[in-house]
């Protein structure tokens, strides 16, 4: 059922012609993009550009009206149709609003591995926690939390996983800048410790150009450019990255 | 005045001294409430909670129907359920009527559309976006709506509560397709109509009585269960 379609690439992801259509709407149009092993790559670009979009058919949430996107999981590649639930599951991602389970906050953060059938993880979601510097929320409701605190536990639910794709939806838009640079710092230990890959969406750039090895402009549903993260801040080629990176687009 | 302050104390002394009488009426209506809400409950948790995780052709027509029925008149659910369990009626030969099964039944009718419409509030009343979340940690569909649900919980308590209020305190439906029967088929609604009618308002009052109690027990366990929602941890 699970035969692999290629040798082990470089790539985490590699993109074929994927479209995706809303209610007759193409909201995404995507002829060829691969995201490689072990790096931060960012997704900038207006709203409504279909990056968010983007993400969910990366984290097997909503498939492509057609093309292909292969994913390379435990050094095999997989086709988005045949993946395994044990492979999908090293795919995680963290939204711009979490959603939590009204439960404390360690029961949240042991939800994935409970999912996995490890009933006993106690030591990764101390780990996890500490990881956060939650620990003394550890039995606090969710209700009670700040934003920040919320988006914390939502980071340290995926990190207990040990996911190798970690894949992340505008997670500090609306946050404090204590906490966006908590989070961003996670992101970075968790690339540089762990190899994890990492597919960030933002609308800061200046995010983007902290944390990412390379970043895409997405316009419209369509990439404009892709470049590392240098050239695409200094040397952009298409006129509107430039206009984007100096803040003349107006999105 | 006299005559209430009267009944009052004699329904005290019923109570107290566990008249068995008393006892036997509030026994059998706690048995056909607890049937009925148990069936009520099979049935109407899983419908609210597909109604509110699934979309499918005719759906709004179907909530329409579910809303009408949490509105309807019990009595009306009584006469429903008298015609066809009478004698001439599509299933008079099961010679249910004017038994407890028949009173079961048009509970069940009066109380399911309620739990239905409860439970899928309390479904909707979860963050649309959590289901999506779970999946992104790993769930399958089915693992995220079991957590979706349970996310629900209290919602749908509080659903079941209510319904075990406006259960025990029907009347009109009972009497009908019970038929008030002594012994049988009497319960706390239909026998305080009787007593009253009687004039033996000292036994209507103490059964009176049993019933506010056994509503303002419900009502507390429901006000309990609110409360653990809002309070800080």
């Amino acid at each position: 059922m699970s035969i692999p379609v290629t040798a082990p690439s470089p790539y985490v992801y590699q993109i074929n012609a994927i479209q995706q259509i809303y209610q007759r709407r193409t909201v995404l149009d995507l002829d060829e993009l691969q995201i490689r092993q072990g790096e931060i790559f960012a997704l900038v670009g207006p709203s409504g550009a279909g990056k968010s979009t983007l993400l969910r058919i990366l984290a097997f949430l909503e498939r492509p009206a057609s093309g292909q996107v292969h994913v390379q999981v435990d050094g095999t590649n997989w086709m988005q149709d045949e993946i395994p639930i044990a492979q999908r599951r090293k795919i995680a991602m963290v939204f711009q609003r979490p959603a939590l389970l009204s439960r404390p906050v360690r029961v949240n953060v042991a939800y994935g591995l409970r999912l996995r059938g490890n009933y006993d993880g106690k030591v990764r979601v101390e780990e996890a926690l500490e990881r956060v510097s939650l620990t003394h929320l550890a039995d606090a409701l969710p209700r009670t939390l700040s934003g920040g605190e919320m988006q914390r536990v939502a980071v340290a639910r995926t990190l207990v996983l040990e996911p190798q794709i970690l894949i992340l939806d505008e997670p500090t838009a609306n946050l404090d800048p204590t906490n966006v640079r908590i989070i961003e710092e996670l992101v970075q230990d968790q690339n540089q410790r762990f190899g994890t890959s990492i597919v960030l969406v933002t609308h800061n750039i200046f995010q983007a150009r902290r944390l990412a090895d390379r970043v895409a402009l997405i316009i419209d549903g369509k990439l404009v450019e892709v470049a590392a993260t240098e050239d695409f801040f200094e040397n952009p080629k298409d006129p509107r990255t430039a206009a984007f990176v100096s803040g003349d687009l107006i999105y | 005045m006299n005559t209430f302050v009267e009944a009052l104390l004699e329904a005290l002394r019923l109570i107290l001294t566990l008249d068995p009488v008393v006892v036997e009426i509030a026994l059998r209506s706690l048995q056909v409430t607890a049937i009925a809400l148990v069936i009520s409950a099979v049935l109407g948790v899983p419908t609210g909670a597909w109604l509110a995780l699934t979309r499918f052709p005719g759906k709004r027509l179907f909530t329409a129907f579910i809303y009408t029925g949490m509105g309807m008149p019990p009595v009306v659910a009584g006469l429903a359920v008298y015609l066809l369990l009478s004698r001439t009626g599509p299933l008079g030969d099961l010679g249910w009527l004017f038994s407890l099964r028949a009173m079961v039944i048009a509970q069940v009718i009066i109380a399911t559309p309620l739990v239905v419409g409860v439970s899928m509030s309390a479904v909707l009343a979860v963050d649309p976006s959590l289901g999506q979340q779970l999946r992104a940690l790993g769930a399958t569909v089915f693992q995220s709506r079991l957590a979706v649900l349970a996310e629900a919980r209290v919602g749908v308590i509080v659903g079941l509560v209510a319904g075990f209020g406006s259960i025990i305190s029907e009347v009109g439906a009972v009497m009908l397709v019970g038929g008030n029967i002594d012994g049988r088929t009497r319960v706390l609604t239909t026998a305080i109509v009787l007593e009253t009618r009687k004039g033996n308002f000292d036994l209507a009052m103490a059964l009176g009585i049993i019933l506010l109690g056994l509503s303002f027990l419900a009502n507390l366990v429901m006000a309990l269960g609110q409360g653990r929602l809002s309070e800080p941890s």
